[in-house]
């Protein structure tokens, strides 16, 4: 339905010690002798098409606060997860701890008799694009610092830094958490492809609250990280990865303990910020904030999946419908408005060589000038489109969970024209420039959302002014999209993100990363949150 | 061995673990469960499938070092590894000075969730519960959408202390949305138990239909303040936000809606209409929930608010130790009590005001306020006079779950729904509030 709590942590998975996490994975010979037999299994109770997932799925949290170290959490899971077509229908079962022929062979005929069960219900059989087998290929994620080989020490002594920093430069309270992600991804299908992959993502995130004794007010500012599909690299700091301005946001590399910093001063401010006069303002939004916009507004409505129907019970429906497109001319945004998928963009979440279905990734056009020209879409769905290639953006969050269509990262394209921050600001009589995603919302079909921010500031006349605080604005996608008029050039680029884009029953998460420039939209409604209790 | 093991062959497994222990604590949590679903939409069925899965918990601590490890895999050679990677974890770990000694046992009450004819269910059996519903609500003009899971699972806890809890458990939900093909009406709903014999997905069926139907051809109102009847589905999403705001901790350290200035919290003050009153109690019949925590203390009838009055925070065990108060888990489950109206009656008593089946992408704007925002969805109508008018555009709302009880104009008879945000199940009534905020217009349908 949308992304899940920042600070959620998910509860599937066992935990290990550190060092296991340096066990070699299962070999890859072994795994394909497990997938055969769960393709032939399911070949020889009638299936026409199967697929197999072997996963390994790793996770650490390192989970501080204060002068505190609560908890260091390593999970494992293991297990099986077989998807075939018989009878025309879907069916999927997934078993852990498979680890031989006879368990593999098990999981495949479960899921036959389940396609055939519920073939019944079926009014027309799956229709698949074709795929190419790729014979045994691997992908790898290009990490430069496999932050599970990072010791525990070192983890720790970075988050009490950063904690004792907020502390002393006035936190009331911090959390801080390291989350660091590995999926090893093992996929066969009776197309001929035998996928090994392993794949790496990484998050330091913290939150600061500050709180007014007197009357009783508390604040917070969290984290400007983005969520990467990095390795402990991402932790490097490194001056230019750094964009300077009223405060220091970060593009490949993260400067956690330089961010505490100003979190604390800038929760403080907030205690005595104005509150913002509601009414028509022009937003300058960071892409560390836009990033959520364009994941609820663009990325959302335009999942074929949605158009369709397929999560009217649970995620929604989508404006964005099929006669739009085929129109040609639907206008999603004004002519500074290009938007694009990409499931290879280095350092994204969504970045893999293949999708869960055995097709290669790549990048394709969403919204071309402010036109709508395309959706996302996986094989059981592209003929809808009249094509005859999956885009390649099938997903399942664990061995456990069937794949089905999710979001690749969706991006706002850098404006073509040489523009910064400084002169985008420098032209707005009455705006708001936000920074940092805070509180979001959005109707099932993607029409009315409401977002906040971490960071406010009131500019008038072409200059910041100061802080402001109980800021939320109201809009509409294509209204929205359509009072966009300046895009900042691609030096400003940036990812932003989310490990919780929740979808599908049973619920799946999927992480995924939303790039854009700083971006400016005019006279957007602007509500004041301020309530009393 | 099996995924769902007994209460005798899940204490003989733990002991066996707790035996190879060698560190001065250790805690070990045993789960196992098997997961079946259907889902369909366009009024055929799309994805569904089967689940087993099945792990093990172990934590070991030498003083205030703590370690914790799992595994999946129950062969002698595996129990033994996982007791030792978890002590080599504490030994690696710090000093965690919040860290608490394992419980002595515990008495536990008596609580029954687990029912044999959830736990037979086949896919034949969901299969045929989905075609029932696809009979009506795939009728003429309209389109449907839904999701049955079922479960059957159990979960236990024995530490090196002698503490033992073992809590079988059933459920299945059942949710439907039914569109109409034009696109202009949409209606839901959603059933949930722990007896897959109480489902009836025919007249839950019935339910979207109707509301499918009747809120074609919705009229905008103008976003303003408006008295509006609740359906217990929808209520519970904004109920369950103050429900996870009852955290001890956090009012006392001056950060959540339950603070005050000066350190000081609403625990013993009135902050909602005297009408209101919410309880825990696990043996509740119709909501069943584990009678032990997560760490093994015992769960027991807690009033959270009566008549209005904060009577109840969670404390951790921590945290009571510090504020030299008893430990309170937070709850298993949540009961709302109201009064004997139903729905029906409600809207007749009701001169002019707005009903609402669910709400949707509900997210806090403002943790000291609990504000919240959202949306209407799925049919929303316009009452005039103790009858339902006509159907309205969907709104988008921004209010308090604290400034709504304090706004209570009738309460319902309570029942059990699930939340369409959490998936968590709650009992709780229709209700009827003035002055509930809506603030702009969605064009969604």
């Amino acid at each position: 339905m949308g992304i899940g709590g920042m600070m959620m942590l998910p509860v599937l998975g066992h935990a290990t010690s550190p060092e296991s996490f340096l066990d070699s994975a299962m070999d890859v010979a072994v795994k394909k002798r497990l997938a055969d037999a769960a393709l032939n299994a399911a070949k020889s109770k009638g299936a026409t098409y199967t697929d197999v997932r072997i996963g390994r799925y790793l996770n650490q949290y390192v989970i501080t606060r204060e002068d505190k170290v609560q908890n260091i959490v390593n999970t494992e899971s293991y297990g099986v997860g077989v998807r075939v077509i018989a009878d025309g229908c879907w069916g999927f079962a997934a078993i852990v701890d498979a680890k031989s022929e006879k368990d593999t062979a098990k999981a495949a005929e479960e899921a036959v008799a389940i396609a055939k069960a519920n073939a019944r219900l079926m009014k027309s059989p799956v229709i698949l694009a074709p795929q190419k087998g790729f014979g045994e290929v691997s992908w790898k994620a290009p990490i430069k610092r496999n932050a599970f080989e990072v010791p525990i020490q070192e983890k720790v002594d970075l988050l009490l830094g950063v904690n004792d920093a907020a502390m002393k430069n006035g936190a009331n309270y911090v959390n801080s958490l390291l989350f660091m992600v590995n999926e090893q991804k093992y996929f066969a299908s009776t197309d001929g492809s035998y996928i090994d992959q392993d794949i790496h993502r990484m998050w330091p995130i913290f939150a600061v609250t500050c709180i007014d004794p007197k009357t009783g007010k508390f604040e917070t500012r969290q984290s400007l990280s983005a969520p990467v599909g990095m390795g402990y690299d991402y932790l490097q700091v490194n001056p230019a990865d750094k964009v300077t301005g009223i405060t220091t946001r970060y593009n490949k590399g993260y400067d956690m303990l330089e961010d505490v910093v100003a979190a604390a001063q800038q929760a403080k401010e907030k205690l005595s910020a104005k509150s913002v006069e509601a009414g028509k303002y022009d937003l300058v939004l960071d892409p560390s904030h836009l990033w959520l916009t364009i994941h609820e507004s663009v990325g959302h409505p335009l999942e074929l999946d949605r158009v369709l129907g397929y999560e009217a019970n649970f995620a929604g429906t989508s404006f964005a419908t099929l006669d739009k497109l085929k129109s040609g001319n639907f206008n999603y945004g004004s002519p500074e408005v290009t938007l694009f998928a990409d499931k290879t963009q280095e350092g994204s979440l969504g970045a893999v060589g293949w999708d869960d279905e055995g097709v290669k990734t790549k990048r394709w056009d969403l919204v071309k000038d402010g036109t709508l020209v395309n959706y996302q879409a996986i094989r059981d769905q592209v003929h809808i489109l009249g094509e005859n290639e999956s885009h390649g953006c099938c997903y399942a969050d664990s061995w456990s969970s069937v794949q089905f269509q999710r979001m690749p990262n969706v991006s706002l394209a850098p404006g073509r024209t040489p523009l910064s921050v400084q002169e985008m600001i420098k032209d707005v009589k009455k705006g708001i420039y936000i920074i940092g995603d805070g509180s979001f919302s959005i109707d099932q079909q993607r029409y009315n959302f409401q977002f906040g921010g971490q960071l406010y500031y009131e500019i008038k006349d072409g200059e910041i002014t100061g802080m402001l605080k109980d800021v939320a604005y109201q809009s509409n996608t294509q209204e929205f999209w359509n009072s966009c008029v300046k895009v900042c050039d691609e030096k400003d680029y940036r990812l932003g993100g989310s490990f919780f884009d929740g979808k599908g029953q049973p619920e799946q998460v999927s992480a995924v990363s939303h790039g854009s420039s700083t971006t400016r939209f005019n006279g957007v409604n602007v509500i004041n949150t301020a309530r009393k209790i | 061995m099996s995924v769902i093991l007994t209460e005798a062959e899940a204490k003989a497994l733990l002991e066996k673990v707790i035996k190879l222990s060698q560190a001065d604590e250790c805690v070990v949590n045993l789960q196992g469960e098997i997961r079946g679903n259907i889902r369909y939409a366009r009024n055929e069925v799309s994805t569904s499938g089967n689940l087993t899965n099945k792990n093990l918990v172990v934590q070991s601590a030498f003083g205030k070092k703590v370690g914790v490890a799992t595994i999946d895999e129950f062969d002698d050679t595996s129990l033994e590894k996982v007791v030792r990677r978890s002590e080599e974890l504490a030994r690696l770990a710090p000093e965690n000075p919040e860290h608490m000694s394992v419980l002595e046992p515990q008495q536990y009450g008596k609580s029954n969730g687990y029912f044999e004819s959830t736990a037979r269910v086949t896919p034949e059996v969901r299969a045929e519960a989905v075609a029932k519903s696809l009979e009506l609500a795939g009728q003429d003009n309209l389109t449907s959408a839904g999701f049955l899971e079922n479960r059957a699972g159990f979960s236990a806890l024995m530490n090196s202390k002698g503490l033992f809890a073992y809590y079988p458990s059933t459920g299945v939900n059942f949710s439907l949305t039914v569109r109409t093909d034009d696109g202009t009406g949409s209606g839901y709903v959603i059933r949930g138990y722990n007896d897959f014999s109480k489902l009836d997905t025919v007249s839950a069926s019935r339910i979207a239909v109707q509301k499918a139907r009747g809120s074609v051809g919705a009229k905008a109102l103008e976003p303003g303040k408006y008295t509006v009847i609740l359906e217990p589905t929808a209520a519970s999403v904004l109920l369950e936000n103050l429900y996870y705001d009852l955290d001890a901790r956090s009012a006392d350290e001056g950060r959540s809606s339950f603070s005050k200035p000066g350190g000081k919290t609403r625990l013993g003050e009135k902050i909602v209409d005297e009408r209101v009153t919410i309880y825990s109690d696990p043996s509740h019949p119709e909501l069943p929930a584990s009678p032990w925590s997560g760490e093994g203390l015992p769960q027991s009838r807690v009033s959270w608010i009566e008549k209005g009055v904060v009577k109840n925070l969670a404390y951790s065990r921590y945290w009571a130790q510090q504020k030299g108060v008893k430990p309170v888990p937070f709850p298993g489950n949540m009961i709302m009590e109201g009064g004997s109206a139903s729905l029906d009656e409600m809207i007749k008593s009701t001169k002019k005001g707005i009903l609402v089946t669910k709400l949707w992408y509900i997210r806090q704007v403002d943790p000291q306020t609990l504000l919240l925002t959202g949306l209407t969805r799925d049919g929303t109508f316009y009452i005039e006079d103790g009858q339902i008018k006509h159907p309205v555009k969907n709104f988008r709302f921004n209010e308090s779950p604290i400034i709504m009880l304090n706004n209570v104009e009738a309460l319902g008879k309570p029942e059990r729904v699930v939340s369409t945000e959490s998936n968590q199940s709650y009992m709780v009534p229709p209700m009827k509030i003035r002055e509930f905020t809506f603030s702009s217009l969605s064009d969604a349908v």
